[in-house]
């Protein structure tokens, strides 16, 4: 006779998949544009990087600990919250202020709703807009690439902003990231091929980056020239944390609807808003408002976007 | 739907080896949906093979028959692959295996019968639905509205079951002839065939057949669920809340429609049936032709030796079969197959919480949004569950199978399911 035999409900094989295998997965899609910030900033977005993941896992560890849940660090997901941060930071900030940014995105961003799959923003997102709420002068001042002496620059969408003519800035160096800017956000080479690597593993559905991105080029081509229909919608895709934002930020599966209607929806409505802001607001850059607006719609876009269920209508 | 290892390698056309009979035989007065059978034998009685020794208490149900000659030794609790446990004859063998006589039927008899002599015939078969569900037979080929179209369930698509797709190519002609006969007496003008094409010994047997059309089906899970059948081979889908039959549709699974044969035509009642015998410990997995009530510790010592002690032993297939607490449970009708697995397979996996990757909403075959019924049902909220179509659910098991987090997406649907009844 057969004893100490196992009993539970059906089924009884799992997909081998988990939660650390995906976050992971993304984790290393976000090293080639770690690496192309670290050859156009120079060893500075590698510090700036280290100090925030470093802040993020310890913020996430002390909390677990402290409210005695199940230590989720080694699933990722504070690494990349740390990164995300990193990558919307300036190379040239003090070290503290991605420690900052970090302990803020894990503890209010995520830990207060209830830690994981519980946040409504996207973390890195939170952490991003305190900072420039409560730092904007480090928050925007950038520098020039390859110019180790740290000369600042502005990015070419704050050039726009202030009316100033752009210099001689081409599409190819736009997408290789030969500007100022965030240090993960400007090579777009590297930030597509991360991407591909989450599409390839069906990490991510084409649904949200790809509504986004077209929507607001749309909207720019249409609006953000001097008559209609003139605007230079290429510059805008390129520039700014467009591509970062529609890939890997708009795309955190927590606080972005569940289906496929919804994720579109969702992609319409963050590349509205960031053209609006881009053309109109205040800011040079709206990416991440428009990410986190569109994150508090989530709930009522999941409500009215069901899937048709089986035999209705 | 979802792709699936299909794991059919092991037992993959390997002709179906007859199980020599048990020495003792388990017979559960319930085999099937609905109402326990009355015993109609005494302990101490002697009983041939093929005999009825249980009969119905009510429409929906299906007589039980012994499987082998002997003694009834006992009528008692007995351990049940379905229910845990249940009311079980307990036959002990003579070891002459004295059938009763079958009532043989030639060609011209069984072109006279009509529909209500089908329904007598079968009902008094003990024959249900073979695939797994066991509903009884004579109730389904009574349906309260007129069919047009018959649908013969041979999509098998669990992972590891040959069993049906070992029937398909040995018993294609009884398979096509019960067809056939159900179609005169039910007045059903089509018949199709739905045949994953990872079964190409199946496809290739019907696909010459007279009257019956093979529709090949991609094999993905869960290809057979009757809903996602009618789906693919009609392109129609029967509307919430209804059955088969009011759209015109009469699904039947491939070996339910062999029994049929087997009793009109020979006399048999259903007293064996295909088991895949089949997972990583085995050193022989095999497709047998068991007797009913074999428990399944005898399926396993032919099949043997084992290379490893199972961890968990499954009756059915791996993503909608029932994990067992014990080798005594005997083979009942609607056991299509027997899994050993492991103790690394039936490893169980921690929960974390739900990251809305969504994964279960594109897997759903019938369109719901599991995790959000999960959610709702863990805080029983049994209105929200209602709402997001709960009920809806077919229990295939794809939410648990893909989520990432190992959440128990089906278990907290189910108890919703049960819940929303009430």
């Amino acid at each position: 006779m057969i004893n100490n035999l196992i009993v539970s409900g059906s089924p009884h094989i799992h997909k081998p998949e988990s939660v650390a295998r995906i976050m992971w997965t993304v984790v290393i899609s976000l090293i080639p544009a770690l690496i192309a910030g670290v050859i156009i900033f120079g060893a500075n977005a590698l510090w700036v990087t280290l100090a925030a993941v470093t802040a993020a896992v310890l913020t996430e560890l002390i909390l677990g600990l402290c409210t005695r849940k199940k230590v989720t660090v080694f699933d990722g997901t504070a690494v990349i919250t740390g990164i995300l941060l990193a990558f919307n930071l300036p190379s040239e900030v003090p070290l503290w202020l991605p420690i900052v940014g970090a302990v803020f995105s894990i503890a209010i961003g995520k830990a207060v709703f209830g830690g994981l799959g519980q946040n409504i923003f996207n973390p890195a997102l939170v952490g991003r807009v305190f900072l420039m709420a409560s730092w904007p002068k480090y928050m925007t001042t950038f520098t020039l690439p390859f110019n180790l002496d740290a000369v600042t620059s502005a990015t070419p969408l704050a050039a726009l902003k202030e009316g100033k003519v752009l210099e001689h800035i081409s599409y190819l160096d736009l997408f290789l990231g030969k500007h100022g800017g965030c240090l993960g956000e400007v090579c777009i080479l590297a930030l597509l091929l991360g991407a591909a690597l989450l599409f390839i593993k069906r990490y991510i559905s084409w649904h949200i980056p790809f509504t986004y991105i077209l929507t607001t080029g749309v909207f720019v081509y249409i609006f953000g020239g001097d008559k209609l229909f003139s605007g230079d919608w290429l510059f805008h895709i390129l520039s700014g944390g467009l591509i970062l934002g529609a890939f890997f930020m708009a795309t955190d599966y927590v606080a972005t609807p569940l289906t496929a209607r919804g994720q579109l929806i969702f992609g319409v409505g963050c590349g509205l808003l960031t053209a609006v802001i881009r053309l109109w607001g205040g800011y040079p850059e709206g990416v991440s408002y428009a990410i986190l607006m569109m994150n508090a719609t989530t709930p009522f876009i999941d409500r009215y976007t069901k899937v048709r269920i089986y035999g209705t209508r | 739907m979802v792709r699936l290892a299909e794991n059919k390698h092991h037992s993959e056309n390997k002709p179906a080896q007859r199980l020599p009979s048990p020495f003792k035989a388990y017979i559960p007065l319930i085999q099937h949906l609905g109402k326990l059978c009355n015993p109609e034998v005494r302990v101490g009685d002697l009983v041939r093979r093929g005999q009825r020794i249980g009969n119905i208490a009510a429409h929906v149900s299906a007589p039980v028959h012994a499987s082998i000659s002997g003694k009834v030794m006992a009528i008692t609790d007995w351990p049940h692959p379905v229910l845990g446990r249940a009311k079980t004859i307990i036959v002990e063998g003579d070891g002459q295996d004295n059938p009763v006589e079958f009532r043989q039927r030639s060609q011209p008899e069984v072109d006279k019968l009509t529909a209500q002599d089908l329904r007598g015939i079968v009902l008094d078969a003990g024959i249900v639905g073979m695939g797994g569900a066991s509903f009884p037979t004579h109730v389904k080929l009574n349906p309260a509205k007129p069919v047009d179209t018959l649908i013969l369930n041979g999509a098998e698509c669990e992972p590891y079951l040959t069993a049906d797709a070992c029937l398909m190519a040995e018993k294609t002609a009884q398979i096509c002839a019960s067809a056939a006969l159900i179609a005169r007496c039910l007045e059903i003008k089509n018949i199709y065939i739905g045949i994953e094409k990872n079964k190409p010994e199946a496809i290739k047997a019907f696909s010459n057949q007279p009257g019956i059309k093979v529709k090949i089906l991609p094999a993905d899970y869960p290809q057979g669920g009757e809903k996602q059948l009618i789906k693919n081979i009609l392109g129609k889908e029967i509307p919430r809340g209804k059955l088969p039959f009011d759209i015109g549709v009469l699904v039947q699974n491939v070996a339910t429609v062999n029994a049929i044969y087997e009793t009109v035509y020979l006399g048999k009642p259903l007293i064996e049936r295909i088991v895949t015998v089949a997972g990583s410990c085995l050193e022989n997995p095999a497709n047998l032709l068991v007797r009913v009530g074999t428990p399944i510790k005898e399926l396993i010592e032919f099949c043997g030796p084992l290379k490893e002690p199972p961890a968990k032993i499954i009756m059915g297939g791996p993503m909608m079969g029932i994990a067992q607490y014990t080798d005594e449970v005997p083979v009942i009708k609607s056991s299509s197959g027997l899994l050993l697995l492991n103790k690394k397979e039936a490893k169980c996996l921690n929960e974390d919480p739900c990251i809305r990757c969504a994964a279960c909403v594109r897997g759903c075959p019938v369109g719901l949004m599991p995790c959000q019924i999960n959610l709702a049902s863990e805080k029983l909220l049994w209105n929200l569950t209602k709402e997001y179509g709960a009920s809806d659910c077919i229990e295939c098991g794809i939410c648990n199978y893909v989520c990432p987090s190992n959440r128990r997406l089906l278990q907290t649907i189910k108890r919703a399911k049960l819940e929303v009844v009430k």
